[in-house]
């Protein structure tokens, strides 16, 4: 088994710190969910881990697999098997999800060694085939025009190519409709494997109606206040994030 | 230094072209510019006398026009005209074979891969090496249809009656300082004609090699298709990387008569110590079309403005237009197209790039007077830029008079922002890989309509150009 591991983690954007001493360990064939109202740090939690260079680590570690992750440059990270879904992913004008696909898998082949065309085409049909996406699809440039519920589309089909042993799926805040939503969770549902461990950041109960997970960790002020099962995250849909504030003295860590 | 170094045969950097073999000139006019170097290129090419008078009254108007500092660039006052070596050649006749090619040379039009080529896509190939073709050849099956493809000094003696009714006719000796030096010292460069109706299925293509320092090579190509032909040119240029600045000067003149079609693709990839300053301009005759297909990714300041005259009715001007200016270069590139008939239409597509301290300018003219009717213009420029350093200008110029004409102008400047690199890098793409693919990406519809191998060899050169310019 594997696993990504957080340890007391501190990350700071300019001078203010989000993430005070948070820690966290997912196992591969997990499925974590965070919770937290608006400005808790989640998102800034998952572009920490993936390497985005606006935001500092102070202090604390990630490693996967005994790896520590600060060490390495984020596009490092990726090829090592971390995927990070965006909340808002960028567009690349001419640029079709075929070919940022194939640029993508060629960056984890050895040097010199160029991808088999017809093997990777084989493989990009098998995983629209199996994630119900139309083969016009990948001739699109990436998330150009595209709706709310094309872009998680796109970022569900890549990580299904990368074929990732640790994902984080941004969804925080994103006001996904109910059709975006359940491409997430169909996604996510059909990835599922003893092989991926899976962090999902959410703000909303509801996709946790569609993706059922292991553990529930709720966030308040950039560290994890409370931690349960799926029932934590029906009880705090129930009684609202005030109630886990008026609890979080002591926070209770699994 | 204190040890003696040994001349390296070869030199080798990063960039294709940069790589320098030691060559002998049998033929060398010297430094600097003088009524005694063009009588001396006169004489060793053996000109005719018209052409000795040509070259002698276009030294005058050369000397009589100012540098054209006050609208392009300060920068063209680094180039001092006296240190440039105006004419260099082995002596040797033009060969038709790459077995003849002497030695020194042969190998680096090998390395640069152009007889690989030759035997692959094209249906020509000419070779020139500073100022002189050293190679031309033609696919017997294009030559038995009466097609010519032989170097600019051939074309004008055996093929006076052709050659001299359109030479200088395009583009005047007077049009700009530049084109008045390249009609006083010409060399080189190209001479076709297509017969009418006759349409050569695979390209012609031209290479220029520049190999010596402190080196103006100044050619000079004429293209003339007939009615109903169609030809496609290519050329590729490089040179190895000198700390001198070296000159590189053409006038290239198109004429398509009634319904005949060219297309013409440029790869410039000089090294950036080159100053490219090239004429181009084609007419176009009834129903007849003009393509320019300008890549200009090298050299220190490329000023090149391809143009159209559309003479004749329903006559069609394209020019499509990568320019990519990387760490201290100026890519002062565009457009003309000056309708002189109805229902002539034309399109300009610009797309440039600024890496670093990199400058791109658009420079367009388009001209519809107001006598004409149903006149179409469309220009596009978008510019790319890389780094906060980076730099674009836009200069448009259209004048469309009259009611019965159109015309449609969109600009756009977009940025490779750091959020879109690091989604790239998050899929696990490196910094480099990630800017080169944005960039692939902005000029992709364009490149899309290229030839399939120059499209292939330009990914390529902004590959390697991008994934320079991070590290």
């Amino acid at each position: 088994m594997q696993q990504l591991e957080i340890n007391n983690l501190r990350v700071a954007i300019g001078e203010s710190e989000i993430i005070r001493d948070l820690s966290l360990t997912v196992r591969t064939g997990e499925v974590h969910a965070i919770m937290g109202p608006n400005g808790s740090g989640k998102s800034t939690l998952a572009k920490a881990i993936a390497g985005q260079p606006d935001y500092r680590v102070t202090g604390g570690g990630v490693l996967m697999d005994g790896e520590n992750l600060l060490e390495l440059g984020p596009d490092e990270r990726a090829r090592r098997g971390l995927f990070l879904a965006f909340q808002y992913p960028s567009e690349i004008p001419g640029v079709t999800i075929a070919d940022f696909l194939r640029a993508a898998a060629q960056s984890r082949s050895p040097e010199g060694e160029e991808l088999e065309a017809t093997d990777y085409y084989a493989k990009l049909y098998e995983k629209m085939d199996l994630l119900d996406i139309d083969r016009s699809f990948t001739s699109r440039s990436v998330n150009e025009g595209f709706s709310g519920g094309e872009k998680k589309r796109s970022e569900i089909l890549q990580m299904a190519m990368l074929e990732p042993r640790f994902a984080i799926l941004d969804e925080t805040d994103s006001g996904l409709d109910i059709d975006a939503l359940k491409i997430v969770a169909h996604g996510v549902n059909s990835l599922r494997s003893p092989n991926l461990g899976v962090l999902v950041i959410t703000h909303y109960q509801r996709l946790l109606n569609y993706i059922i997970p292991d553990f529930v960790h709720v966030m308040v002020q950039g560290r994890i206040v409370r931690s349960g099962d799926k029932e934590l995250a029906l009880e705090l849909e129930e009684k609202g994030y005030d109630w886990i504030r008026d609890h979080a003295e002591e926070p209770v860590l699994v | 230094m204190a040890t003696q170094t040994e001349t390296s045969a070869v030199d080798i950097d990063r960039s294709i072209g940069d790589f320098h073999y030691d060559v002998h000139y049998g033929h060398d006019a010297g430094v600097g510019l003088s009524d005694r170097v063009v009588n001396y290129i006169s004489d060793v090419k053996q000109d005719p006398d018209w052409v000795r008078q040509f070259r002698l009254n276009a030294l005058k108007t050369f000397l009589s026009k100012p540098m054209p500092t006050h609208w392009a660039s300060k920068d063209l006052d680094a180039i001092v005209f006296d240190n440039i070596r105006y004419y260099l050649a082995q002596g040797t006749p033009t060969k038709r074979n790459w077995e003849d090619v002497p030695e020194d040379i042969k190998r680096t039009f090998e390395r640069l891969g152009i007889p690989e080529q030759e035997r692959k896509f094209l249906a020509g190939v000419e070779a020139q090496f500073d100022s002189e073709a050293v190679y031309s050849n033609i696919k017997k099956a294009v030559g038995e249809q009466g097609v010519i493809f032989v170097g600019s000094t051939e074309g004008l003696k055996n093929h006076p009656e052709i050659f001299r009714k359109w030479f200088g006719k395009v583009i005047p000796t007077g049009d700009n300082k530049f084109s008045a030096l390249n009609s006083a010292v010409f060399s080189g460069g190209s001479f076709i004609y297509v017969p009418p109706g006759v349409k050569v299925k695979h390209p012609l293509q031209a290479y220029f090699r520049i190999n010596a320092e402190n080196f103006g090579q100044f050619e000079r190509t004429l293209i003339i298709v007939d009615e109903g032909a169609e030809v496609t040119y290519m050329e590729g240029c490089t040179a190895p990387k000198f700390n001198t600045a070296t000159l590189h000067s053409a006038v290239v003149e198109l004429v398509a008569l009634r319904g005949a079609k060219i297309q013409y693709i440029t790869v410039q990839n000089w090294s950036a110590n080159v100053f490219n300053l090239v004429t181009k301009r084609g007419l176009a005759h009834e129903e007849a079309e003009i393509k320019w297909i300008d890549c200009n990714i090298g050299s220190r300041l490329t000023m090149k403005y391809p143009g159209v005259v559309l003479k004749g009715r329903k006559s069609r001007g394209e020019v499509l237009s990568i320019a990519l200016a990387g760490n201290g270069q100026h890519q002062d590139t565009g457009a003309k197209m000056i309708h002189g008939a109805d229902e002539t239409t034309s399109n300009i597509i610009s797309k440039s790039i600024s890496i670093g301290t990199g400058r791109a300018t658009y420079r367009g003219l388009v001209h519809v007077p107001k006598h004409l009717k149903h006149c179409k213009n469309n220009t596009e420029c978008d510019a790319l830029l890389i780094n906060a350093t980076s730099r674009t200008d836009t200069y448009p110029a259209i004048t469309v008079r009259g009611t019965g004409n159109s015309v449609q102008h969109e600009a756009s400047v977009s940025q490779v922002s750091a959020e879109q690199i690091f989604y790239m890098q998050q899929r696990g793409l490196s910094e480099g890989q990630a800017m080169s693919l944005s960039v692939n990406g902005f000029v992709n519809d364009l490149v899309r309509q290229f030839p399939m191998e120059y499209s292939v060899e330009l990914k390529r050169l902004i590959e390697l150009e991008m994934e320079g310019s991070v590290g």
